[in-house]
This record gives C-alpha cells, sequence and structure tokens, in this order.
C-alpha cells in the first residue's frame, strides 16, 4: 500500500516556502468551507452534517490528540480518558448553570480541574507498567461516571440541563445553524496542535519518545520518567477538559451516560486507526471514525457490526494506522536551536 | 571519587538476588565483577545507577550515602551506566540516543560539539551512522553507542554490563582496548563481564561474585593466576 505518510513528508520536504504557505492556507480553507458541503454526497442522514463535524468529529480530534500524547507518545495506555471529558463537561454545566460565568471563563477553570484530576489519578498509578495501569484507568473513568450517577446534587442520572451557549464575539451560536461551533473547534484544534507541535520539539517530547522507547534506558539518561509521565497524563487531561467543556457548553445537556466506556475506546481507536504517535494521523483517524457512524445511520443497528468489521479489516492491512509515525524521528534537538 | 558498597542487600520480591556484598572502587581504577550468570552482576550495576532499590545496606559516592537518591539524579552526580542488552532507544537515530545522553546538561551548548568530537573519536563508525536509526545498527555498533551515550554525560564512573556480549572476538579486543582508553581520560569504570579472561587483563582490581556473594577479592592480575579462577572463570583449568 502507498506509504502517505511518507508521500506528505516528502512533498513538505520538497517544497519551499511560498508553496508551504500556499499548502496550508488551502488546507485551512478546505476545513473552513466543510460547514457548507451539507448539500453534497457528505450529507449526513439523520443528524445535520454541520452538527456531525461538530460532534463527534471535531471534539472526536480534540481528544484523540489528547489522548495521543498520553498512549502515542508516552506509551502508557489510559482507558479511562473520558473522565476528563466528564470533568471538564460537569464543570461547565455547574459553573454554568449557577454562576453568571461565561463559557470562555468557565474554560481555565475547566481544564483547571480535569489537571487536578488527572494529579490524582497519576500519581498513585503512574508508577504502575503496562496491563495494570490500563486497568486502573479504566476504573477511573468508570468512578468518575458512576459518581456523577448517584451524586443527586448534579442531576444523577438525568445530569444537567439548561447549559448556557458560548457568548458570541459578534455573532451568536446557534442550535440549527453550527458553523460558528465548528470554527470554534477547529480553532481549538490549531491552537491544540501548536502547543503539541512545541513541546514535542523541545524537552518533554524527547523525554515522552525516550519513556516509550525505554523507560529504564530513559532514566539513566537523567530523565525524570514519573514526573514526565505525570506531565504527559495532566496535559492529555487538559486537552480533555478543554473539550468538555465546549461540549457541555454547545450541547446543552450533559448526563453522565455521555461519559461511559464507550468514549474512551473510542478514543483510543481514533488514536490507533490514525496511527498513534503521529498527530495528522490521529487527527484522520479522528475524523473519519466520528463521521462513519453517523454517515451510515440507515444502516441502523448492523452500522455498528460494520464499522467494528471495517476497522478489524483494515488495522489488518494497516497495523500501523493511516498515517504511521515516522519510524525513525527527525533529529529532535538541533545544534544551535533554542530548544 | 570513590564508589563504594557496603554490606548490600537487594532484593527481588522475596527472592534475595545480592546477599550483602562489599566493593570499593577508587578514582581512576578499572575494577572488575565477574561470575557466572545469575551471580547478581547485573543487579549490583542496577543497584549503583538506582534502577533498583537498596534493601539494606549503603552506595557511598564521594562518601555521601546515594541509596535514596533517584536514578535520574544519579547520571548528575557522575554516575554513567552502559545497560546490560545495551538499552539503546531503537527510534531515534545515532545522533540522538547521544543527544539523550546530554538530557540533563543541555543548557550547556559548547559541551555538546566536543563531548559528541570525543565520542566520534573513539567510534568513528558512529559518526558514519549518525543518521541511522538506532535499532537499525549492528549489535556491536549498539555496544558501542550504548557506552558513546554514557559517555556523553561526563561521567566520573562509568558502569560497564557485558559490552563483549554478542561480539566478534575482533570486535571484543576492540572493546577492551577502548575501555582502556575511556579509563586513560580520567573515567573509573566498573566493569561487569563474563568474558573473564579480557576483563582481567584490562582490570586493576576485581571481584567474583557467586550467587549474590563476594567470594573474593584480589588485584586482576593475581586472578589471572589463580588456578582456581583458571577452572572456574577462565576454562583453561591449572597448568
Ligand atoms: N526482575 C527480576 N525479578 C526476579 N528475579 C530477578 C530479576 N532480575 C534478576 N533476577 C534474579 O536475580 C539473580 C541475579 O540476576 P542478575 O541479572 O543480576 O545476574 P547476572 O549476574 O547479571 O547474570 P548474567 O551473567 O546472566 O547476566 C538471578 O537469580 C535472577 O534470576
Ligand atoms: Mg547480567
Amino acid at each position: 500500500m502507498i506509504n502517505l505518510r511518507d508521500k506528505g513528508a516528502q512533498f513538505w520536504e520538497r517544497s519551499n516556502r511560498p508553496v508551504r504557505v500556499l499548502t496550508v492556507f488551502a488546507i485551512v480553507a478546505v476545513v473552513a468551507a466543510l460547514p457548507y458541503a451539507g448539500n453534497t454526497f457528505l450529507q449526513t442522514p439523520v443528524a445535520a452534517f454541520d452538527a456531525v463535524l461538530v460532534y463527534p468529529m471535531g471534539m472526536f480530534i480534540l481528544m484523540a490528540l489528547g489522548l495521543n500524547v498520553v498512549v502515542g507518545k508516552s506509551g502508557m495506555l489510559d482507558l479511562g480518558y473520558v473522565a476528563f471529558f466528564a470533568v471538564g463537561a460537569y464543570t461547565m454545566a455547574i459553573l454554568g448553570t449557577r454562576t453568571g460565568l461565561n463559557t470562555w471563563e468557565i474554560m481555565p477553570i475547566g481544564i483547571a480541574a480535569a489537571m487536578f484530576a488527572g494529579v490524582l489519578l497519576a500519581i498513585p498509578t503512574l508508577r504502575l507498567r503496562g496491563d495494570y495501569l490500563a486497568i486502573v484507568t479504566l476504573g477511573f473513568g468508570e468512578i468518575v461516571r458512576v459518581s456523577a450517577l448517584n451524586s443527586e446534587a448534579i442531576g444523577g442520572a438525568l445530569g444537567i440541563a439548561g447549559v448556557p451557549f458560548p457568548p458570541g464575539l459578534g455573532f451568536e451560536y446557534q442550535l440549527l445553524d453550527q458553523k460558528y461551533f465548528y470554527w470554534t473547534i477547529v480553532v481549538m484544534i490549531l491552537l491544540v496542535i501548536w502547543v503539541i507541535r512545541r513541546l514535542t520539539v523541545r524537552r518533554p517530547g524527547r523525554a515522552w519518545e525516550s519513556i516509550r522507547q525505554d523507560e529504564d534506558a530513559a532514566e539513566l539518561m537523567g530523565v525524570s520518567t514519573y514526573k514526565y509521565k505525570i506531565w504527559a497524563f495532566v496535559f492529555g487531561a487538559a486537552i480533555g477538559g478543554g473539550a468538555g467543556v465546549f461540549y457541555a457548553s454547545r450541547s446543552m445537556v450533559i448526563a453522565p451516560d455521555n461519559f461511559t466506556l464507550n468514549t474512551s475506546i473510542l478514543i483510543l481507536a481514533c488514536v490507533v486507526f490514525g496511527g498513534m504517535g503521529n498527530i495528522w494521523g490521529v487527527i484522520v483517524g479522528a475524523a473519519i471514525l466520528g463521521y462513519l457512524p453517523d454517515r451510515f445511520r440507515f444502516l441502523s443497528d448492523a452500522r455498528l457490526l460494520l464499522f467494528g468489521l471495517v476497522l478489524v479489516v483494515f488495522m489488518n492491512l494497516r497495523p500501523e494506522g493511516i498515517l504511521p509515525r515516522k519510524k525513525r524521528e527527525k533529529a529532535i534537538v538541533k545544534k544551535g536551536s533554542g530548544a | 571519587m570513590r564508589l563504594e558498597l557496603k554490606d548490600l542487600h537487594v532484593h527481588y520480591g522475596k527472592i534475595e538476588a545480592i546477599k550483602g556484598i562489599s566493593v570499593v572502587v577508587n578514582e581512576g581504577e578499572i575494577v572488575t565483577l565477574i561470575g557466572a550468570n545469575g551471580a547478581g552482576k547485573t543487579t549490583t550495576l542496577k543497584t549503583i545507577s538506582g534502577l533498583r532499590k537498596v534493601s539494606s545496606g549503603q552506595i557511598l559516592f564521594d562518601g555521601q550515602d546515594i541509596s535514596n537518591v533517584p536514578a535520574h539524579e544519579r547520571v548528575d552526580l557522575g554516575i554513567s551506566q552502559a545497560p546490560e542488552g545495551r538499552g539503546i532507544f531503537p527510534g531515534m537515530t545515532v545522533l540522538e540516543n547521544l543527544e539523550m545522553g546530554k538530557f540533563n546538561r543541555k543548557d550547556r551548548k559548547s559541551e555538546m560539539d566536543e563531548d559528541l568530537d570525543k565520542v566520534y573519536t573513539l567510534f568513528p563508525r558512529l559518526k558514519e551512522r549518525a543518521t541511522q536509526a538506532g535499532g537499525t545498527l549492528s549489535g556491536g555498533e549498539q555496544q558501542m553507542l550504548a557506552i558513546g551515550r554514557a559517555l556523553m554525560a561526563r561521567p566520573k564512573v562509568l558502569l560497564l554490563d557485558e559490552p563483549s556480549m554478542g561480539l566478534a572476538p575482533q570486535m571484543i579486543a576492540n572493546i577492551f582496548r577502548i575501555i582502556t582508553e575511556i579509563n586513560k581520560t580520567g573515567v573509573t569504570i566498573l566493569l561487569v563481564e563474563q568474558n573473564a579472561q579480557q576483563a582481567l587483563q584490562r582490570a586493576h582490581r576485581a571481584y567474583i561474585l557467586e550467587t549474590g556473594n563476594v567470594v573474593k577479592e584480589a588485584k586482576a592480575s593475581d586472578l589471572l593466576n589463580d588456578p582456581a579462577v583458571r577452572e572456574a572463570y577462565l576454562g583453561t583449568g591449572a597448568h
């Protein structure tokens, strides 16, 4: 099969600055124009296409990018990632309905709350490796959901309704036309990509990479593996929390049912399907896995079966995902660079 | 600089792998630790570098007990290990692997080029292969990389775990020659080896480890001529 990742990388290497700038603009333009593609073959039968672009697609991309830092870059299997999404969403829902704070004011609080949850989970569990870590994080995800389910103060099984939309910035966020939600999420995704890329070329990226490849050797090099693992976890949690805040503010209603193990697994599937460790692959993977079930909704129950089948077949054909990580990462620290 | 293990005990769960050994490595020495499979050589090195916890006893470095210092901080004190089985980062290039060796000293940029030069002088092969992925190097090249990477941290003590493992005879002689060379630049060396012949020829002093105990300590040259040692570790018996 053709190696899309290498083709892309080659194209990028060979191109000069104007071509690169043009490419970026073209991609951004296409992505920005997507909400207008609702009347094409892309149209989703039940939910409106612009709504599908926001959720699941946009949200999945954000979460997959966050989870990729933990699983793809640092090699820790987190099966409870949805917990951080839930913490962000509940922070938004509670504060949004009970205080005068708006979405943008709650955003940093929601992110901080998710990071705090990340630290709480990370400190006792990150000394574990492999399977144990997977089991404990899975449990954590369930604990968060079940706690919400059993807390009448935050709505129990019914959850919280009437979560306010974000205040518009010269435009109004609308339910029936979700262009603005979509564009906002695109900006959030770009921001996250930018931050991740900055981190990866710096010490944290090198530390995560070394931990993933050989944790003992990393420790021998002077990498505080425990500290960097917590840092990866908390960073991933922050992205999940931010996504959760926005999700709650768009959905108006949230309930524990939105945060099941299913979501954690699905996000993990996005990461694996797209290409673990490669943010472009993860984005493509999440977009596809977010989109397909909605597109083929007319198949009703069979669609999930089919979805699973497609995944199985595909992963056999391309075990490393659509756009796998580079086999040999580029010299991360170039001599004389400010990294 | 002096590294000293005092009545060191190390456990894996309930199993005691190191049963109270005392070892001294003086500044400038090459000390070798020889012993059969499972004697506890690797465990001893891992405990010095901090990958294993001390059950009881002390690790003194410059007179200070470092047994509670985490592994990643011991590098900064001047203890570097080239681990058994090499432990290089397979997905990083040779250059990136070497740069990782300086993870905590990166702020000192002038050092980077200087030390890369030093490593490349010791191992010209690594320079040729600078952009090749560590995992695709030959066994001998990986061994060079592991040693070179450990040197990047400018260690006072270098811990080497079976550097000759899996190498062709010619390569073995080469590695041991380089170990002596490194030692001459002022790096103290604690060398774990199965290849007792070569190790004893290169080392100043030696300890023999048997199932977690030091059974003998002597000048390396004396051990080379010791009939019992020849019988047990050099496979040549007494003449
Ligand atoms: N992770 C572990 N868990 C349990 N026991 C271990 C572990 N690692 C080593 N051991 C045991 O500790 C003892 C010492 O092992 P060690 O690796 O230190 O031996 P060694 O002298 O380096 O042997 P070799 O020459 O084969 O490398 C052995 O009996 C071994 O089985
Ligand atoms: Mg060993």
